[in-house]
Parts: C-alpha cells; structure tokens; sequence
C-alpha cells in the first residue's frame, strides 16, 4: 500500500527447534464469570424497580380489557383526526428538514479524516453529545415554555432531535469514506472546500440521504407524542382521547399513524434503493 | 519564484487596510499569479536537494537525496517496498513533508510553499495512484473535471460549473486514453485499467507538465499493464510530460524508462540509462549489503 517506508519485516524462518507449545485456550471459568455478573445484575435490576413476573400476571386481564375497548375503532372520529395528522407529518418534514441541514457542517467538523485539528473535533463532539442526550420531549417542553403551544415548538424539538442523530450518523459514515480521492484532490490542488465537495460528497450522499430518511420516520412517531406536552399534531387528541377513556378513538389514531407510516417506510425504502 | 512571493506578500500586506483600489489591485496580481502559461514554462526540472524526511516513528523515508530530473525525461524508479520510492513522489507535490533539504520545481521551492501557492504548485502536477482514487459513485467525466478544480472559483467548481473548455478538455484526455466513450458511466463500472486510465486523463485534464504514477499497474493484470504504461509513455512522448514511475517490475522498468533510478533505505542507490540497469544492478537494488549498493551508487 502507501505506506511508504516501513521497513519490511523480512520474516526469519526460524530454524525449526523444540517442537512449538500448543497455545493455551483461555479458561472457560472466565466465561462463566461473566455470565454470572450479568445475571446478577438482571436480577437485581429487577427487584429494585420491582419488576416482578407476578405483576405481569396480574395485569394481564387488565390488557384484555383495554384491548377490547379499543375495539372497534370509532370511525367517525376520523375527519377530526385527519387535519392534525397531516399537521403531525408536516412538523416532522420540517424538522427533519432543517436538522439535517444544520448537521451537515457539523458533521464534517466532526470527522477526525476532514478537520486534523482537534482541538476542534472535540469540542464540536461534545456539544453534538450534549445535544444528544436530551430526549425529544424534553426538547418539546422547553420550546413550549419559550415560544408557547403550537407546532412551532414541536417542529423545533424535532429539528434538534434530527440534527443530533443525522449529524452522529454522517460524521460516522464520514471517517468510513475511503480516503483515496481526497488525496487525489489534494494532489490536483484542490483547496478545503472543493476537497469535500469532490472527494467527500459524493462518496457520503447516498448515506447521508438514508440516514435523512430514517430520521424522517423516527419523526413521524415522534411528532405523534409531541402534542401531549402541547406541542401541536395528533399527540394532542390522543392525549385527549386516552384521558376520557376513549380507546376507540385513541386505537383509531393509532392505526392511521400506522397506516401513515408505513407508507413513508415503503417510499423511503424505494429510495433507499435508488440511491445505493 | 521571487515574483510568486512578492505578489503573495503584497496580497497579504494590503489585506490589512482594505481601501478599495488595493483590493482590486490584489485580485489582479492573483489572476497574474494564476495564470498558467507563465509558470508552465519554468516546471521544467525537479531538483532534490539534501532531501532527508524522517517519520514520526523514527523510520527513515528518504536520507539525504540529492537528485535532478530534467523536463521530458521518463523516469522509473525501482526498489523494495520501504525503500522511499512512495515517499519520494509525494514529497515532490508535498502530500509528505520533508524533514530537512530542499526540493525545487523550475526553481521554485515546493517545500517552503503553502496554500495557495502550494495548490497552485500542485495544479501543475498530476498524480496517478496505485488504487485509482476515483471517486466510484461518480461519472467518469466529473471524475476527470476534477482534475480543473485549481483553475476556477470555489463557488463555481462546488456547483460543477465547468466551463465548456473544460469539458472538451476532459473529452480529449479520455480520448488521448481511448475511453471517451465512457465519459458517462459510472466509474465503479469500468474495469481496473479503464479505471486507471482515467485517472490519467484527470492528470491531463489539469493540464500538468509533471505526471507522478506511484505503482500505477501494481494491481493490473499484465495485458491493461501494458495498456496503461503504453499510454503514460505515449503521453510522456507526445506532450513532453516528464513522467516519474514508481514501478516492481524489471522488465518494464527497463523497457520504458528512459532513466531508471535504484532506491534503497531511503537513499538512491542506481541512476542510470537502461541499458546500463544490468541484472547485478537490479540485485544491488533489491539486497545485498549496504557497501556494495554505495559503490553502485558512486559508479553511476
């Protein structure tokens, strides 16, 4: 390969001596011990939570109940749902949208194989992370408070969401790409910028593109819960529903968000396909 | 050289004020600066000086080179791997820095370069590499295209503006390498000597007076091996590109240099025409002891 000058290792036939000793298997008490520890640790999860199998027991006539409450669905309460919903995959398309816009410089300053210096990958990682480790719903009831009820908020929360996840993704896929025409396109005297946009785009785009997409599906689901901390969508009337005990309803918005979602899975998935 | 760094200091030095006339003033001497023609003629000779590159791992890439190539020439430089045939042609378009010495191209000094002089340096030398460097997912034609990059605006190139110059320039070196045809397949569709032969062609697109191939037909079948060494030849004949070949093979080392250099432990230890790379040459190059390869080195 391109390493240009190390020494090759010219390897000594060794001259054959004593017959060589077999090498030693590691020993199984390892394993076992390892087995044990992560046992243990279940179990005491368990009782601290309380989690007991009992429990499950108990409410498992408590779910048929539910369940059947739910059935059948109440279909008139589909027009009322149907503007919402629409609402809800409209938030997600934004969010989505402008997260992934914003992730996609920060995802290159990321990438240890684009910027050398760390002194700047580290800091930008860490902020990624810490972006990271607010969950979506936290982003939505902050926003809340600030910009008040309404989808503006959940559209913010969902553009934070997206734009930690696609930036972690594509800076990943980044420092996989091959590093072969960026060293081509440094060697035609390329500056920074055109080095990206000839050596690195093009080998991340269909990544980048799939990773958008699964986000955009993650969003949809997430957008349907934005609206019980009032963040605008559908999460709102199930909200609603769940507290008048109207499962009917509830399990008629469940199996539109479904519907809704399966049919984004397929689209992307055509996509997807296109792309790679 | 001087004038290049006299521009580039008066650039900088009215950069700080920033009256308009200067600024138009600077754009001018930077049009100067990149004009081709001008500095095309004086790429005419590499010279090494005293080049000595050590590792950050205490590996010795190059000890002490002292080497001048002339414009037109084909050199074939042969060794073991580790020898610093790698390390050498990349420290001649700086991809490797060196450690100490000097290394000058038509006088100018490539390793006391940066930036953009360095990237204007590098506009005029193309590289062909061992694994291609395509960029697979992407046409043959915007592969070659990127070999313009150096000649136009940031913004111009990131949106693939190329002017239509360019793109019968990137249509004439792959007709130069008999793939104008393929201009808009996919580059992971073609096969390893196609792929290498555009690689080529994107060195000629960039209109590069120096052509460095490391190892270019190190993972070709012999038949597209000769394929792609008659086109470097060819090239290096026709366009009087002086070519520099990092090459494994005797036989092609000696059929298609016209120069061929012995490198071992970072030092040259053969520089000599062909004929006179007889085969004791060649196992100087590739082993033996330290005081015999010197004495080659001394002899030639």
């Amino acid at each position: 390969m391109n390493s240009p000058a190390a020494p090759t290792p010219t390897p000594t036939p060794t001259p054959n001596q004593a017959p060589r000793p077999l090498p030693v298997p590691p020993g199984r008490y390892k394993r076992y011990a390892a087995w044990m520890v992560g046992i243990v640790l279940f179990v005491i999860c368990c009782y601290q939570v309380e989690v007991t199998p009992i429990k499950l027991m108990n409410g498992i006539p408590e779910m048929g109940k539910l369940i059947g409450e739910m059935f059948p669905p109440d279909w008139s309460y589909f027009p009322t749902i149907w503007e919402p919903m629409i609402q809800t995959v409209q938030i997600a398309i934004m969010g989505t949208t402008l997260g992934a816009i914003l992730a996609i410089p920060v995802a290159l300053l990321c990438a240890n194989n684009i910027v050398t210096a760390k002194a700047v990958t580290i800091p930008v990682r860490i902020i990624l992370n810490l972006v990271r480790t607010i969950p979506d719903l936290l982003f939505a009831s902050i926003f809340v408070a600030v910009f008040g009820i309404g989808p503006f908020a959940g559209m913010l929360a969902l553009m934070f969401f997206s734009f930690g996840l696609i930036a972690k993704l594509t800076f990943e896929a980044i420092e996989a790409i091959d590093p072969g025409p960026i060293e081509a396109m440094t060697a035609v005297g390329a500056n920074k910028i055109k080095i990206i946009a000839f050596g690195v785009v093009p080998q991340i785009l269909p990544y980048f593109v799939s990773y958008l997409l699964y986000t955009f599906e993650v969003n949809v689901r997430a957008a349907s819960v934005l609206g019980l901390v009032g963040a605008g969508g559908i999460g709102l009337l199930l909200d609603r529903s769940l507290g008048l005990f109207r499962y009917d309803r509830a399990c008629i918005i469940i199996l539109l968000t479904l519907a809704i979602v399966l049919v984004i899975d397929y689209a992307s998935n055509v996509v997807r396909r296109k792309l790679l | 050289m001087n004038k290049i760094t006299k521009q580039s200091f008066a650039i900088q030095f009215m950069g700080q004020h920033r009256p308009k006339q200067a600024v138009l003033f600077s754009i001018l001497l930077r049009r100067t600066a990149a004009n081709p023609s001008r500095k095309l003629e004086d790429m005419d000779m590499i010279e090494f000086r005293n080049v000595s590159k050590r590792y950050a791992n205490g590996t010795v890439g190059l000890n002490n080179v002292n080497l001048k190539i002339n414009e037109g020439e084909m050199v074939v430089i042969v060794g073991l791997s580790g020898a610093g045939k790698s390390t050498l042609l990349r420290t001649i378009n700086k991809l490797h820095d060196t450690t100490s010495g000097e290394i000058l191209i038509g006088g100018k000094s490539v390793t006391a370069a940066r930036g953009r002089e360095l990237r204007l340096i590098r506009r005029g030398i193309g590289m062909i590499f061992q694994s291609f460097n395509l960029v697979k997912r992407s046409t043959v034609l915007r592969n070659v295209l990127s070999g313009r990059v150096g000649y136009h605006s940031t913004l111009r190139t990131v949106f693939g503006l190329f002017p239509r110059h360019d793109i019968e320039l990137a249509l004439d070196a792959l007709s130069r390498v008999n793939i104008r045809e393929k201009a808009f397949s996919r580059a992971d569709q073609l096969s390893g000597g196609q792929q290498q032969r555009v690689s080529i062609a994107r060195a000629l697109a960039q209109e590069a007076k120096i052509i460095l191939a490391d190892e270019p037909v190190a993972s070709l079948d012999p038949l597209t091996t000769r394929q792609v060494m008659d086109d470097l030849k060819r090239i290096n004949q026709e366009l009087s590109i002086t070519t520099i070949v990092n090459l494994h093979h005797i036989d092609l080392a000696r059929e298609y240099a016209t120069r061929i250099i012995g490198m071992r432990a970072g030092e040259i230890v053969f520089d000599g025409r062909p004929e006179e790379a007889t085969d004791e040459a060649f196992a100087h190059i590739y082993g033996r002891s330290i005081f015999e390869a010197e004495l080659l080195g001394a002899e030639s």
